[in-house]
């Protein structure tokens, strides 16, 4: 077992290095670097300065050195500063995270609450009403495009029937209100956006459990365990569940990356000033410094719910570590 | 005596008996038709602009309304379907395509080819898909074969993995024993025998990847990185639908509809074709 956490450990290294270096080729390919960006402002900018710019952001020296001094100030968290407003990188994501991290939380404890019930009850009375309705309703899930059943829900919401507010994390007017008052506005704000993230994870999760439940189900041991006459609900919740549930721990582990990636494209739709809309401006505007000290991190954060869910199955599951 | 059906329409009978993927096929073939005889069933040139009929709701004349520019909605999204599947067909060809070459490969010959292409694997799937698609069509200008060639590029991983699998499996068959002891080439052992045995589940991950693709593509519209105007896109539809919210509801509607009818077509056949190929189903 330990051999394998060391073993995966190392692996990761190659990783690393292979997602750093392919973010900072993929910013790099772009015509024109942080200096041309600026000057394109000032047609009149001489030579001259265009030169001492690009030496500033040390732009002429070739790519693997610039990738070397890139990684080192990396490696010790300085990720430097936005070209759009100069202030250091990392207090922008600082500064944003708690929102993102807020929303993607929350939707990841409404999958799991709502989830891991409907596929266990769809598993238990397979082919039933409830099953058959779930089905369809897990698939028309991973069909929707979830930008759209946001606009849908802020129609009805927030344009028909006025009840929640539809964009930002909270009212223009909050200066008044006590704290209270400003954490209700924001629970409200925060309402759409949270289930509509939500919604696209529960379909595939809860299908999730629910193939999982049927699978160990059909298991010799749960035979035997009714054979011994043991009630249904010992059977489903005692036995059943624990081993259904297993895999769906190292899911978590994979869910990980989503924390910060995943609410991207509802903080456009919501305009929530978040990572995700924060990425989006940063690649807009060739700010390489934002983008890459936001990419660099999260890859970083995949890999390791990726490693967490692999020891995590390893531990559940023998076999697995044999390999 | 009883004449052995062959593998393909045995797994034909079986999709035909499943309802819900012949309801996904049906869907499929519905887009498909429209958006192929898009120029003959839109009513009206998608790019007419119509100052006097701005946002103008679901009428006799234009019966999923219009724009902001006075176009014709119904028109405009049935155009918006021949981008859609364009991106979805391409990207998902390009994906498959890099798939099927990396994966037989690292399958076939193991060792260090094989972890090397693994590790490209981890990496690739280390980095957020939204984010790593939209820094490289933000770098490169959004037009439509950039955007299949993300999508493309950024989705081979899948079926790369699954070549592999099945080739792991395969390559120790005895077929493949006496096709090596007669001599055959590697690269005539690998395509001749081995890949078509091994399609199937590239069958089931492409028809599922199509629809992918094309929520992507929607998404990537929507936010403006996608096709430009005034080329119409089920996603940019439904962006002007957002800025107007208040006063045009069809033009968030209809759009979304569509994306999700489409997808929803190619999820329900590609599940449906995964049941029907499913060794366990046949008793």
């Amino acid at each position: 077992m330990l051999t394998y956490i060391v073993k995966r450990t190392f692996l990761m290294i190659p990783i690393l290095l292979g997602i750093t270096v392919l973010s900072f080729g993929v910013m790099r390919l772009a015509p024109g670097g942080p200096a041309e960006a600026q000057m394109e402002f000032s047609a009149k900018a001489s030579a001259e300065a265009r030169e001492r710019l690009r030496k500033l952001y040390g732009a002429d020296q070739p790519f693997y050195k610039q990738y070397a001094t890139w990684l080192g100030k990396f490696m010790t968290l300085d990720f430097g500063e936005a070209f759009a407003d100069g202030r250091k990188v990392k207090d922008k994501i600082l500064e944003r995270l708690p929102i993102t991290l807020t929303i993607n939380l929350l939707s990841l404890g409404l999958v799991l609450l709502i989830a891991i019930p409907i596929g266990i009850m769809s598993a238990t009375r397979q082919y039933s009403l409830l099953d058959r309705f779930s089905t369809m309703f897990v698939f028309i899930g991973f069909s929707t495009p979830s930008f759209w059943l946001a606009l849908l829900l802020i129609y009805l919401f927030g344009v028909q029937w006025g009840v929640l507010p539809i964009s930002g994390i909270h009212s223009l007017d909050i200066s008044g209100l006590t704290f209270w008052g400003r954490l209700s506005d924001e629970a409200n704000h925060l309402i759409l956006p949270v289930f509509v993230s939500a919604f696209g994870g529960l379909a595939g999760f809860s299908r999730y459990v629910r193939n999982n439940m049927l699978e160990v189900m059909r298991q010799d041991y749960i035979r035997t365990a009714r054979a011994k006459g043991l009630s249904d609900r010992v059977v489903i919740y005692k036995h059943a569940l624990r081993n259904a549930l297993m895999p769906v721990i190292t899911i978590l582990g994979l869910a990980l990356p989503g924390l910060i990636g995943g609410s991207a494209i509802m903080e456009q739709v919501f305009g929530i000033p978040g990572m995700g809309q924060l990425m989006f401006q940063a690649v807009l505007s060739r700010d390489y410094n934002l983008a890459m000290g936001i990419l660099v991190p999260a890859a970083f954060l995949t890999m390791l719910g990726n490693f967490l869910a692999d020891i995590g199955y390893a531990f559940t599951d023998p076999r697995v570590r044999l390999q | 005596m009883n004449k052995a059906e062959s593998f393909t329409s045995q797994t034909f009978h079986y999709l035909m008996q499943n309802k819900l993927a012949v309801v996904g096929g049906l869907l499929v073939l519905l887009v498909f038709v429209l958006s192929i005889f898009a120029p003959r069933f839109a009513p009206f040139d998608p790019s007419k602009i119509d100052i006097k009929n701005i946002l103008v709701g679901p009428s006799w004349s234009h019966p999923l309304g219009t724009d902001d520019l006075g176009r014709d909605v119904l028109s405009r999204m049935l155009w918006g379907g021949r981008i859609s599947l364009e991106v979805g067909f391409v990207a998902v060809g390009i994906a498959t395509i890099i798939g099927l070459i990396l994966g037989s490969i690292a399958g076939f010959y193991g060792g260090w080819i094989d972890s090397a292409v693994m590790r490209a694997v981890d990496i690739m799937l280390s980095i957020p898909t939204i984010f790593l698609v939209l820094a490289v069509i933000a770098i490169l200008e959004p037009n439509i074969i950039n955007i299949m060639v993300v999508i493309g590029l950024t989705s081979w991983m899948e079926p790369a993995r699954l070549i592999r699998a099945e080739f792991i499996s395969l390559k120790e068959r005895e077929f493949v024993v006496a096709a090596r002891a007669i001599g055959a080439a590697d690269s005539r052992i690998i395509m001749k025998h081995i890949l078509p045995n091994g399609l199937a589940p590239i069958l089931v991950s492409a028809t599922m990847g199509i629809g992918g693709a094309i929520l992507i593509e929607s998404a990537l519209s929507f936010l403006g990185l996608g096709v430009q105007p005034p080329t119409p896109s089920w996603g940019s539809l439904l962006s002007s639908g957002k800025d107007n919210i208040e006063i045009a509801w069809w033009l968030s509607v209809f759009p979304g509809l569509a994306i999700l009818i489409t997808v929803l077509g190619y999820n329900l056949l590609g599940e449906g074709i995964r049941d029907a190929l499913d060794p366990r189903q046949r008793e």
